[in-house]
């Protein structure tokens, strides 16, 4: 095992030689989570708005267990995805295991009921205010809805933020329905789990750091982009 | 659009609220609804505009039941403004398309100078002051080119000069032949403003009046104690 120190020059080093191996994996960790996260929002918006602006029997039921489904441990969805991809399972005809098309379903899976529960919750506040207004106006549903996201879109920007930061982060769907293949499947998190458990923490660290750098560039540009759309007084 | 209310009763969870009230209002003009707080003053607008449905009674405007197509003819200001997160003039052109009215940057030009609100047309509208806001949620309610327009206590928090404003606007919108329904419980707002006064008192309407009659000898002995500033519960 290298020391500590030597560790931190060596990770220094590959991120400064554009080490090939290394922008790789980073680039299948973005696109994956980039377009997990897409697909949860595409999904999980309208059913939130859905949710927050309708009543119908079992509604409270149905809010707890999004909530719930929030906290699902990632290595069971990717044990379900998992089962539903192998070649016994009903999905097998695809031929997605050990593709990055699964770590995409199984990340969107993961994301998809935060993105649903959050803006449920950020939507129907905002819809609380404007409901009488809506109907003051004459407003149509699908208008009030539109109009109702759109005016909430600084929330609802943070909410994608943390299902990126949830599924970037994640390790145990990828690895188990991606198998962190060389060149093939492997992402951040789960190069770092590899290199970790065969002692080249160079590598794994150099991970580590691009990481925690994404982590910041992501939240940096949202705040960007929030300062830029809604002035200070509304967020 | 001529209003006539019989038997109107409103109640929550089997507490009544409002009523039996009658009413006729089948003049223009600016129509004052007074009454000392929790007299059921908002209730009893929201009632008339559809936005609860009444316990028992009815509501006709113009012969016909309270539908989408007679609220489409109405607009009303809350009292607390409801403003779309975006700009002035972004709130205004919501409800200019929402009726489709034609030239809607023309239109929405001519409003913002109504308002006074043209220096500051692309500001986020959650960021202009209480008398703006209101002075915009009064002309965005314009923008649907109502024939009625429900104002619930459009000064309740202004000081004396932004309340002229919005009773100068108010009186344009009138002579522009829109009916205004206006709740306060500032009598001299009353006095410069309403040609009839409503009098609410715990539900009930103890006396429709014109207003000068009103303001000189209340039919009403409720009406009558709130005007000489004693309390009424
Ligand atoms: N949604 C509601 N639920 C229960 N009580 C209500 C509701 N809305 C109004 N009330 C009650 O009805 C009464 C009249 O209210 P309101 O019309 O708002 O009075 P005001 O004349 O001050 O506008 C008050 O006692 C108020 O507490
Ligand atoms: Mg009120």
């Amino acid at each position: 095992m290298q020391d500590f120190a030597g560790a931190f020059t060596l990770a220094f080093s590959l991120l400064a030689s554009f080490d090939a191996d290394l922008y790789e994996i980073v680039g299948l960790s973005l696109q994956v989570t980039l377009s997990a996260v897409l697909i949860a929002a595409l999904i999980g918006l309208p059913v939130g708005a859905l949710i927050a602006t309708t009543r119908f029997p079992g509604r409270g039921l149905v809010i707890v267990v999004l909530n719930t489904l929030m906290g699902l441990p990632p290595v069971v969805i990717g044990l379900l995805v998992y089962m539903a991809l192998s070649n016994a399972g009903p999905l097998g005809v695809l031929r997605l295991l050990y593709t990055p098309g699964a770590m995409i379903i199984a990340q969107a899976l993961l994301v998809t009921p935060i993105v649903a529960a959050l803006s449920r919750q950020v939507i129907e506040d905002r819809h609380g205010e404007c409901a009488e207004l809506f109907r003051s106006m004459v407003v149509s549903w699908g208008r009030a809805i539109a109009t109702l996201l759109w005016d909430a879109r600084a929330a609802l920007l943070t909410v994608a933020l943390a299902g990126f930061g949830r599924a970037i982060a994640e390790v145990g769907a990828v690895i188990i329905v991606g198998g962190n293949i060389n060149h093939v499947t492997r992402v951040m998190t789960t190069a770092i789990a590899l290199e970790t458990s065969k002692g080249d923490l160079a590598l794994a660290l150099a991970l580590g750091i691009v990481l925690l750098i994404v982590a910041i560039a992501v939240n940096g540009a949202v705040s960007a982009l929030r300062a830029g759309t809604v002035p200070a007084s509304h967020v | 659009m001529p209003l006539v209310v019989e038997g109107l009763r409103y109640a929550i969870a089997g507490r009544p609220l409002l009523g039996p009230v009658d009413l006729r209002l089948d003049h223009g003009g600016i129509t004052a609804v007074m009454g000392p707080n929790g007299a059921g003053k908002s209730v009893l607008l929201r009632l008339l505009h559809g936005l609860v449905r009444a316990s028992s009674g009815r509501i006709s405007w113009a012969g016909r039941a309270l539908d989408d197509g007679i609220r489409r003819r109405q607009a009303m200001v809350f009292q607390k403004p409801v403003l779309l997160r975006r700009s002035v003039a972004a709130n205004i052109d919501f409800a200019l398309k929402l009726r489709a009215v034609p030239d809607i940057a023309g239109r929405r030009d001519e409003l913002m100078r109504l308002a006074r609100l043209d220096h500051v047309a692309q500001r986020p509208a959650r960021v202009l002051s209480g008398g703006e806001q209101q002075r915009l949620a009064i002309v965005r309610a314009l923008a649907l080119e109502p024939d009625v327009l429900f104002l619930d206590e459009p000064t309740a928090s202004l000081d004396p000069a932004a309340t002229l404003a919005i009773e100068d606007l108010a009186k344009t919108v009138r002579d522009r032949g829109v009916k205004i329904i206006l709740i306060t419980h500032d009598a001299g707002q009353a006095r410069r403003l309403a040609d009839d006064i409503v009098f609410l008192h715990g539900g009930r309407v103890t006396e429709h009046t014109p207003a000068t009659r009103f303001f000189e000898r209340p039919a009403s002995a409720e009406a009558a104690a709130f005007l000489a500033g004693k309390i009424v519960l």
